[in-house]
């Protein structure tokens, strides 16, 4: 046998792969019409993919800082078993915390590392001639610290000033903008509430919206005592809006919470079959909420990816087939000149491969383009993971592959006899 | 040593629709290493069938075939794949070059599933294109090229990988007689100097007369076997 190389050294797969992804590019961009038109459903689909996720990240981290807002491991406990949210007012006999619940929990909760109360009207607040109606909270020293609130100047009144019913007050940013002039000093400045004169002893660094949507920056803090006394002419001194707790460890909030219950049940004497004149609501109670949320937007989102997905390999996996078909006499050459099934098959595979990721990798461009336009236009957050990239593309080529594999076989499966007679 | 290729009692039999078709029936066939034979016959003959047989394209549905001591009428896809890399070479009637795809790679081909070092694939095929008369043309494509420098491609594609015999179904069926003639010439040479066995089928018998040997084909079997010095009757 004058045929002397060795029997069979094993293929450089690498060289065979690399020099078949070049041959695939020159083939598809040869075509460059018709395979633009067949990436476009899995740029559709990645883009798609990655906006949607960036959009609803942007609005989850939008969300998770207002949650975070409210401070931290915070407990809040309202009035009345049926109010959702906001101060049940007005209602006289009905009004069911006390100043007294608040100092109880506290005594016999080691769980809690703080307790703090808060009353809360809407009312006219007077800055020489401007003024504003606005909601004005009477809160112990302790609510603050527990809501997390923060200073720009100034800073929180002390339990003295509890005591001595002090003429002080803590003004938000919203509430600010509307009383004084750009540039004014608010520090130091005397409003009027309902004709008292008030100290702004703290300017409030800004919180945003609550994930209730409310401003929190509209808001105006007194001393508990001097609300009570002099502003929101309480018929029951030492009743509550609200009462608020914290507590070390997150994980500790599910057993405070039950220490709360039975506590106040005790206190307010609620017999077995009576329901809670009182509403808990905890930041893990409000995270459930957006986790469900986010929940249902993730499988929005992957039905949405499923169906652009499918579409865009139904369309590799069309142009594929035209392509085999196309390329039938050049499919039996290659056989008759040595080529296994194994090389055809990997040919045609990688050439839907390279399809699809090109399509994917386009499609991520055009995904972060539209988040980005998305938080230009509409003003919306957007985030852009990582993460979210990396599956879409990781998807797009599994795509390429899985449309591809039908195609693939087929071209490899061809008898090359009639390959070459094909005309 | 063993000849190349023994055929006993080889047939084929296709079945299209009810209809069976008989296109070979008992051939026995001896070729020694280095023969030129031309395998002639009327269309329909069942010479092409024959070389795709040969050619390990296709398997008989009978009989055995030794390729160079190696049973292969029943040999597994990719076996024969692998014979029809390393020992076999085709030149076809319309050439069948890979279109949009240059001199070079077209000749590179075989090498290429071969597997082995790019740089060496290359220098094997551009070698090969410099001895078929086309040095120069290696980034020419196909359709850049005439017909007779196709074909020449196609021999070049034929012989890089060094194969035992080179199968040419008819060859200048497309082409002019100058071409024909400088194909037939480089076809000879390769049997001549390289011991290339070569299987030629045709029907013109000018073409055959190059051969060494002439095969008869009629009804699926070999009628006629002469051998005789070549170019006793051949081209003038």
């Amino acid at each position: 046998m004058r045929l002397t190389s060795p029997v069979s050294p094993r293929l450089p797969m690498s060289a065979f792969v690399l020099l078949t992804v070049m041959t695939a590019l020159r083939i598809l961009s040869r075509n460059r019409l018709r395979a633009g038109l067949t990436m476009l459903g899995i740029v559709i689909g990645v883009g798609a993919v990655i906006a949607m996720v960036s959009i609803g990240q942007g609005a989850r981290a939008a969300v998770q800082a207002q949650v975070a807002s409210m401070g931290t491991n915070v407990i809040v406990i309202m009035p009345g078993s049926t109010t959702v949210s906001g101060v049940r007012g007005g209602q006289g006999g009905a009004v069911t915390l006390t100043i007294n619940d608040a100092t109880e929990l506290k005594k016999r909760s080691p769980l809690l590392s703080d307790t703090g109360w808060a009353k809360r009207d809407v009312m006219q607040i007077v800055n020489g001639n401007r003024n504003w109606n606005g909601p004005v909270n009477g809160v112990s020293p302790s609510y603050l610290t527990i809501r997390d609130w923060s200073f720009t100047s100034g800073g929180p009144f002390t339990e003295a000033d509890m005591e001595s019913a002090a003429r002080v007050a803590l003004i938000g940013q919203t509430t600010l903008e509307n009383l004084f002039d750009p540039g004014e000093e608010a520090m130091g400045a005397t409003i009027r509430i309902k004709n008292v004169p008030f100290q702004i002893v703290g300017v409030l660094a800004p919180k945003g919206q609550s994930a209730q949507g409310t401003d929190q920056d509209d808001v105006m803090f007194i001393p508990f005592t001097t609300g009570e006394r002099k502003v929101f002419g309480s018929q029951f001194l030492g009743s509550v809006g609200a009462l608020f707790a914290s507590t070390d460890q997150s994980a500790d909030l599910p057993e405070a919470v039950e220490h709360i219950r039975e506590t106040l049940r005790a206190r307010h004497r609620l017999g077995p079959d009576q329901a809670d004149d009182f509403t808990i609501r905890t930041q893990v109670d409000i995270g459930k909420v957006q986790e469900s949320t986010s929940q249902t937007l993730t499988v929005m989102l992957f039905a949405i990816a499923s169906v652009s997905l499918l579409v865009g390999g139904i369309g590799i996996m069309n142009i594929l087939l035209v392509s085999v078909t196309e390329r039938t006499k050049e499919i039996g050459v290659r056989m008759a000149v040595g080529a296994k099934r194994i090389h055809i098959l990997t040919q045609f595979l990688i050439e839907a491969m390279t399809l699809s990721l090109f399509g994917g990798l386009i499609g991520v461009i055009v995904g972060i383009v539209g988040a980005q336009l998305t938080t230009l236009i509409a003003g919306w957050p957007t985030m852009i993971s990582a993460e979210a990239i990396l599956t879409a593309f990781l998807f797009s080529l599994a795509v390429g592959l899985f449309f591809g594999l039908y195609p693939a076989n087929k071209a490899a499966r061809l008898n090359p006899i009639e390959a070459l007679r094909y005309e | 040593m063993a000849p190349l290729i023994v055929c006993e009692d080889l047939w084929k039999i296709y079945r299209i629709g009810d209809v069976e078709v008989q296109a070979l029936r008992g051939v026995n066939l001896t070729i020694e290493r280095g023969e030129f034979v031309a395998i002639m016959g009327t269309s329909g003959s069942g010479k092409s069938t024959l070389m795709n047989l040969l050619g390990c394209l296709d398997q008989p549905s009978r009989g055995r075939y030794q390729l160079d001591g190696l049973d292969v009428s029943t040999a597994k896809p990719d076996l024969l794949a692998d014979l029809r890399n390393r020992q076999i070479g085709f030149v076809f009637q319309n050439f069948n070059l890979i279109p949009r795809t240059s001199a070079l790679e077209n000749a590179q081909l075989p090498l290429f599933y071969r597997g082995g070092s790019i740089k060496e694939q290359r220098r094997q095929a551009a070698a090969a294109l410099q001895r078929v008369g086309l040095a120069g043309r290696e980034q020419h494509y196909p359709a850049q090229l005439s017909g007779g420098q196709q074909q020449r491609v196609a021999i070049a594609r034929a012989l890089v990988g060094a194969p035992s015999i080179l199968f040419a179904d008819e060859p200048t069926g497309n082409l002019d007689t100058v071409s024909s003639r400088e194909i037939m010439d480089i076809l000879e040479q390769l049997n001549r100097d390289d011991g290339i066995t070569i299987i030629l089928v045709t029907h013109e018998p000018d073409i055959a007369a190059y051969a060494s040997r002439e095969l008869v084909m009629k009804d699926g079997q070999i009628v006629q076997d002469v051998r005789r010095a070549p170019h006793l009757s051949g081209v003038t």
